[in-house]
């Protein structure tokens, strides 16, 4: 009965299927035996205390922990069926799907219009002025930037604010029209203002996007997010050695209403993390 | 026991007076040994200035201009020399900036930490070789191997062969140099490139190495004015060893340039230890002076105007 929903349902498509993924840095094991499935046009929040793993998991998803040198994946991810991790997939075409938007905004030292062009540039497929002046237009009204900046687009993007140039980030990454949109706590550096207009932006970019969110801050995952996974830290007895764990994923009502873990109650109600 | 805050009196806020006097002392001590660089400088300058001044006054005009230069028969073609800076500047820059910038790239971009922090220490201790080990090089191996196979006619002492040496003694340092501006380019720019699709050749040349221009302009332009300066190398391989060298625009020729030139007068013998001959050090001392200044002052103009602010 349950599996006839679920086939019968066309928007449940999972863009990631996780299973038993863990990730270690040299011989620290970063995150254990993940396992979650996330579905497109949802935004997905991890949610939990630092060192739980939450942005080493979201780094997996665009291969981007192959940046650093000694980082290791095993298990299986899977992106729209295809195992993530297989020797013959290319992490920059796997990120020409799947674009970021990091902690700190972190525009180029270049121009407005710089900034947004550089994704589709550098993939080759928009060639002609007109019709990347008409990407960059659409991109920065996307990303709700473009009343501010359509009269500055020749100026250094550093000479923004913060929101504005987080703003700027996003325009950048939804520009090479990805399939998802990873976001490591993109409001974190940001003032409540400008957090208010990224998560508008967010709730508006879920119809055509989907998002993954870490973020420190449980009323951002309460308001903006489906599904709500949460991640802990786990310390062996033995060793001390700390590793992140899935704790619980599921929607983020029920996450936040009525948590099945007790470790996910403590943390959603403030009494732990 | 608990300081007690009462009512306060205007010299209990005054600090004591002896530290205030150390802080004075120290300061102007500071202040003094600013002002004595930047003075010897100054006196430097003016004393190169002075005489060459005087070496101009007491020569005709067209001893400057003839066929070689020759101290001991007042013959002091000036285009001999720098003529002979530009070729072997000109052909070492050829050599080390490329060699240089590539080390650079692989060891900031592609080198993995162990790699670098094994290749980077060594790279340093390169620059440290004493330049008369490199002319040495130059003349016995640089000559017959490379000289003398790009132009068979190729004398023993040329000035691509001093150009080949100096430019392998910059290698380190430009590479040295260039890494640290790569380096210094913060990562959240090569990730924010990465994260768009970007190959890491693709980041290197669009984002991290105009974001670090300005470095590496200036590691080219320490890479030139060490060129310039260098002696050691060219007094060796091009042949500028005598008193006397000819003009030539030939890369395939001996030579001399500015610094072998100088080198060549000093060395003692009596008929130029004093007079037009060894005034005319301080004119050659203060041409590589306003060469190296003008060089650095295009560079800054045009760092100012590439630099993109990270």
């Amino acid at each position: 009965m349950t599996i006839e929903t679920e086939t019968e349902d066309t928007d449940n498509v999972n863009i990631f299927e996780v299973s038993d993924v863990n990730v270690y840095y040299g011989d620290f094991r970063a995150i254990r035996d993940v396992s979650i499935d996330i579905e497109a046009n949802e935004i997905t929040a991890f949610i939990g205390p630092s060192g739980c793993g939450k942005t080493t998991m979201l780094r997996s998803f665009n291969r981007m922990n192959d940046l650093i040198p000694t980082a290791r994946v095993t298990g299986e991810l899977k992106y729209r069926g295809v195992s993530l991790y297989d020797k013959r997939v290319d992490p920059v075409e796997v990120r020409r799907r799947i674009g970021m938007v990091f902690q700190k905004p972190n525009p180029f030292p270049k121009s407005v219009y710089d900034n947004v062009a550089y994704g589709p540039r550098i993939a080759g497929n928009v060639s002609k002025g007109a019709e990347m002046d008409d990407l960059v237009e659409s991109s920065l009204r996307k990303a709700a930037l473009w009343d501010e900046v359509k009269d500055r687009l020749k100026s250094s993007a550093l000479g923004m604010s913060g929101g504005q140039q987080q703003r700027l980030c996003i325009a950048r990454a939804i520009a090479t029209n990805p399939d998802v949109v990873l976001m490591d706590e993109p409001c974190s550096a940001l003032d409540p203002i400008a957090t208010g207009r990224i998560e508008e932006l967010m709730a508006q970019l879920k119809d055509e996007y989907s998002i993954v969110i870490v973020t420190h801050n449980m009323q951002q995952a309460a308001r903006v997010s489906d599904k709500t996974a949460f991640f802990s830290v786990e310390v062996s007895e033995e060793s001390d050695l700390r590793t992140g764990i899935l704790v619980e994923f599921g929607s983020t009502d029920l996450m936040f209403s009525n948590p099945t873990d007790e470790r996910t109650e403590n943390y959603v109600t403030g009494r732990f993390g | 026991m608990s300081q007690t805050f009462g009512n306060l009196e205007i010299g209990d806020l005054t600090g004591s007076p002896a530290r205030n006097r150390r802080e004075r002392i120290v300061s102007t001590t500071f202040r003094i040994t600013a002002y004595v660089s930047l003075l010897v400088s100054i006196l430097i300058v003016l004393s190169l200035v002075f005489e060459a001044w005087t070496f101009i006054d007491g020569i005709e005009i067209g001893w400057l201009w003839g066929d070689q230069w020759a101290p001991p028969f007042n013959e002091y073609d000036l285009k001999t020399p720098l003529v002979g800076s530009l070729i072997v500047t000109g052909i070492a820059m050829l050599v080390a900036i490329p060699i240089g910038l590539a080390s650079a790239i692989y060891l900031s971009e592609y080198a993995n930490p162990t790699v670098r922090k094994w290749l980077k220490p060594l790279l340093e201790i390169l620059a440290g070789i004493p330049s008369v080990v490199l002319g040495f090089f130059a003349l016995r191996w640089v000559t017959p191997n490379i000289v003398q196979n790009l132009n068979a006619d190729a004398p023993g002492f040329t000035l691509a062969a001093a150009g080949i040496g100096v430019g392998i003694l910059t290698v380190p340092l430009i590479a040295s140099v260039s890494e640290d501006a790569l380096a210094a380019v913060p990562s959240s720019l090569r990730e924010a490139s990465a994260g768009l699709g970007a190959k890491r050749v693709t980041t290197t040349i669009r984002i991290t190495i105009p974001a670090a221009i300005s470095g590496l302009v200036a590691a080219f332009i320490i890479g030139v004015s060490r060129a310039i300066g260098e002696t050691m190398v060219v007094f060796l391989a091009a042949g500028g060893g005598g008193n006397q060298a000819q003009f030539t625009a030939s890369a395939f020729e001996s030579g001399t340039v500015v610094t072998a030139a100088m080198a060549a007068t000093t060395a003692p013998s009596d008929r130029l230890s004093e007079g037009v001959a060894l005034q005319s050090l301080y004119f050659l001392g203060l041409l590589l002076f306003v060469i190296t200044l003008l060089l650095n002052l295009i560079a800054d103009r045009f760092v100012r105007k590439v630099r993109m602010v990270y």
